[in-house]
């Protein structure tokens, strides 16, 4: 499935900020390298400066003055994105509806002045690529929102762009559509080897897709990581909240231990501090028989998920704790029970400001 | 009393008013253009007769050409004022609707202060070359007076339809390599094309009917709507006149039809 590998560009992003007309600033001054070939995924909340950062790489903003973006080592900066080759796949996908589905695959090809057997071949390849064999002559609003997203990727991908700029690609989507296009574009994406950035606010989207994740909080980076480093290493309180499900415990320190109302809990790393805010991941967290571990609270519910039971405890930390249990264990709301945790699971934040 | 019958009842006033009022002059009309004494071939003299054949002919070259030079114009525009927010936009908006209020004499009358014996245009031609441009009254007065007119009407539609247009569309197209010549030409025009069907068809039914802009400029323009004028009142030839009637209503009527269903009944007959 060679169509398009080998056209990456490496981006550089060069402390780009932007403000607008109305002095709002959406984007604190920035930079970030992608490497050739790599998916980055721009990850948080709306209103945090993703989409913007996506619109000044792909041309569509310019960035405050004193920011730069480079391809591949070249200032692109005032480059407008119409000599940027660069895909995009826009949330509303943005399709022609004058035109079918092939010559909305073809456009830029066309534009591009290749002749109309050489584009004709091209689109038949991205057509099968795609899936959407037999759909060709379609007019756009005889798709449905699937269709539409596979048509969307395929015209962006059919230039062979040196970046691949997707905003919300799955959002418009239904749950379930979502989740089996999200593993078909993971496939295609890692097939294409182009230089991807994605813009989403969906975390497990992030975490599927990225080989690295931005996590953006109002305006700012909060952190840049491999979806492991986000996830077990979360810089802030805003990462490990935004990202999964969290217990952030504060609570003080006394010689390496968190001293919590249900028990004394030995942490790992640096316990110099007096007092400390400690993430938790809920699945990091055993149920264990009261009495045999020094921590220990009372069940306050059990929801039955399928795959594990999600438990909310009160009296071991200061607030409700949340635990994921393996869906063998047998638990009452209303019991007393031992929670182990490892040291090591515990990840101290920086206390809040 | 049945639901059904009293729907019929309900419906009764309305019926009464479109049969006094609009069928039964209408069939008058037809009528009426059959009883010259040439009877039916009378519908005929509208194309057969050199006189009334250039005048139809003039009269849809004149629309025509008023419908394309508002549409160019008022796509300019409308796309400029929707897009961009500049101090005084809305009272240039304002100014640029505001011949709507006007009735055609009052048009026609500006015309010939434009252009006239008296105008600004002839004033600054016979200062600068020596000799004085007017015309008024001529054809081409009356084209500039239908533009006058044209414009507002179509520049709303036009505007409101630039609102809509996504602009992620255009983005699109632009992030596939197309120039902003290509952009406008591939995705912006398309887009709007309904948008000229319908205002168009409006701009071009109002220009083949008006009649108030003509009467105000000459009498001895050669448009339809002067034809009838005369034929009626001056020559008392009521066949004729009639049957010119009907022929201009058909142009009119066809024209918005065939815009209607191109543009899927986004098309009132105005005017």
């Amino acid at each position: 499935m060679n169509v398009a590998a080998g056209h990456g560009a490496s981006v550089r992003v060069e402390a780009c900020g932007k403000t607008f007309a109305d002095g709002s600033r959406a984007l604190e001054p920035a930079t970030l390298d992608i490497a050739r070939g790599e998916t980055l995924v721009l990850l948080g909340p709306s209103g945090c400066g993703k989409t913007t950062m996506l619109r000044i790489i792909a041309g569509l903003e310019l960035p405050d003055p004193g920011g730069r973006v480079l391809f591949d080592g070249k200032d692109m900066t005032s480059v407008p994105i119409e000599k940027r080759n660069v895909g995009m796949v826009f949330q509303s996908y943005a399709l022609f509806p004058n035109m079918s589905v092939a010559d909305n695959i073809g456009y830029g090809l066309k534009i591009r002045g290749m002749a109309s057997k050489e584009r004709a071949a091209r689109v038949a390849e991205l057509v099968a690529l795609t899936n959407i064999t037999g759909l060709e002559s379609r007019r756009i609003d005889q798709l449905s929102g699937g269709q539409r997203q596979r048509v969307a990727l395929a015209r962006a991908v059919a230039i062979r762009p040196g970046i691949l700029l997707l905003d919300e690609p799955l959002t418009a989507l239904d749950a379930a559509l979502r989740d089996r296009l999200r593993g078909e574009l993971n496939r295609l994406l890692r097939a294409l080897g182009i230089t991807t950035i994605y813009v989403t606010h969906d975390q497990s989207e992030a975490m599927e897709l990225g080989d690295r994740i931005v996590v953006m909080q109002k305006g700012t980076i909060a952190q840049i990581g491999t979806p492991r480093e986000i996830y077990f290493q979360p810089k802030n309180r805003f990462v490990a909240e935004f990202i999964g499900a969290a217990n952030i415990i504060e609570a003080p320190l006394e010689s390496g231990h968190l001293v919590l109302p249900g028990g004394r809990q030995p942490i790992g790393g640096d316990a110099s501090l007096p007092a400390a805010v400690a993430m938790i991941r809920p699945e990091t967290i055993r149920v264990v028989e009261a009495g045999t571990v020094p921590l220990s609270g009372i069940i306050d519910s059990v929801s039955f998920i399928g795959d594990r039971q999600r438990m909310v405890l009160s009296g071991a930390s200061g607030k409700p704790l949340t635990v994921d249990a393996p869906n063998t264990i047998k638990a009452r709301a209303g019991e007393r029970v031992g929670l182990s945790i490892a040291p090591d699971a515990i990840r101290l934040l920086p206390p809040e400001n | 009393m049945p639901h059904k019958t009293f729907v019929w009842l309900c419906l009764l006033p309305l019926a009464v008013v479109t049969v006094a009022f609009f069928v039964l002059p209408m069939a008058r009309l037809v009528v009426t253009g059959a009883e010259g004494p040439q009877g039916l071939a009378g519908y005929l003299a509208i194309l057969t007769e050199p006189r009334y054949r250039a005048t139809l002919i003039n009269t849809v070259v004149l629309a025509t050409a008023t419908t394309v030079a508002t549409l160019v114009i008022a796509t300019i525009a409308g796309m400029f004022l929707q897009r961009h927010r500049f101090p005084g936009r809305a009272v240039l908006i304002a100014m640029l609707t505001f011949p709507l209020a006007f009735p055609g004499v009052v048009v026609g009358f500006l015309i010939i202060l434009l252009a006239g014996r008296q105008g600004l245009i002839g004033e600054i031609s016979n200062h600068l070359f020596g000799e004085k441009l007017v015309f008024a009254y001529s054809i081409y007065g009356l084209f500039l007076g239908y533009l006058y007119f044209s414009i507002p009407r179509v520049i709303l539609t036009i505007m409101a339809a630039v609102q809509k247009l996504d602009v992620g569309l255009e983005e699109a197209a632009r992030s596939l390599g197309a120039s902003p010549w290509a952009v406008q030409r591939d995705v912006v025009l398309p887009a709007l094309g309904p948008a000229f069907v319908a205002s168009g068809a409006i701009a071009f039914a109002t220009a083949m009917g008006a009649f108030g802009t003509a009467f105000t400029l000459a009498t001895n323009i050669d448009v339809l709507p002067m034809l009838i004028y005369t034929e009626f009142t001056l020559a008392a030839n009521f066949a004729t006149s009639a049957a010119l009637s009907v022929g201009l209503g058909i142009i009119a009527w066809a024209i918005l039809a065939l815009a209607r269903s191109f543009s899927g009944g986004a098309v009132a007959a105005a005017g």
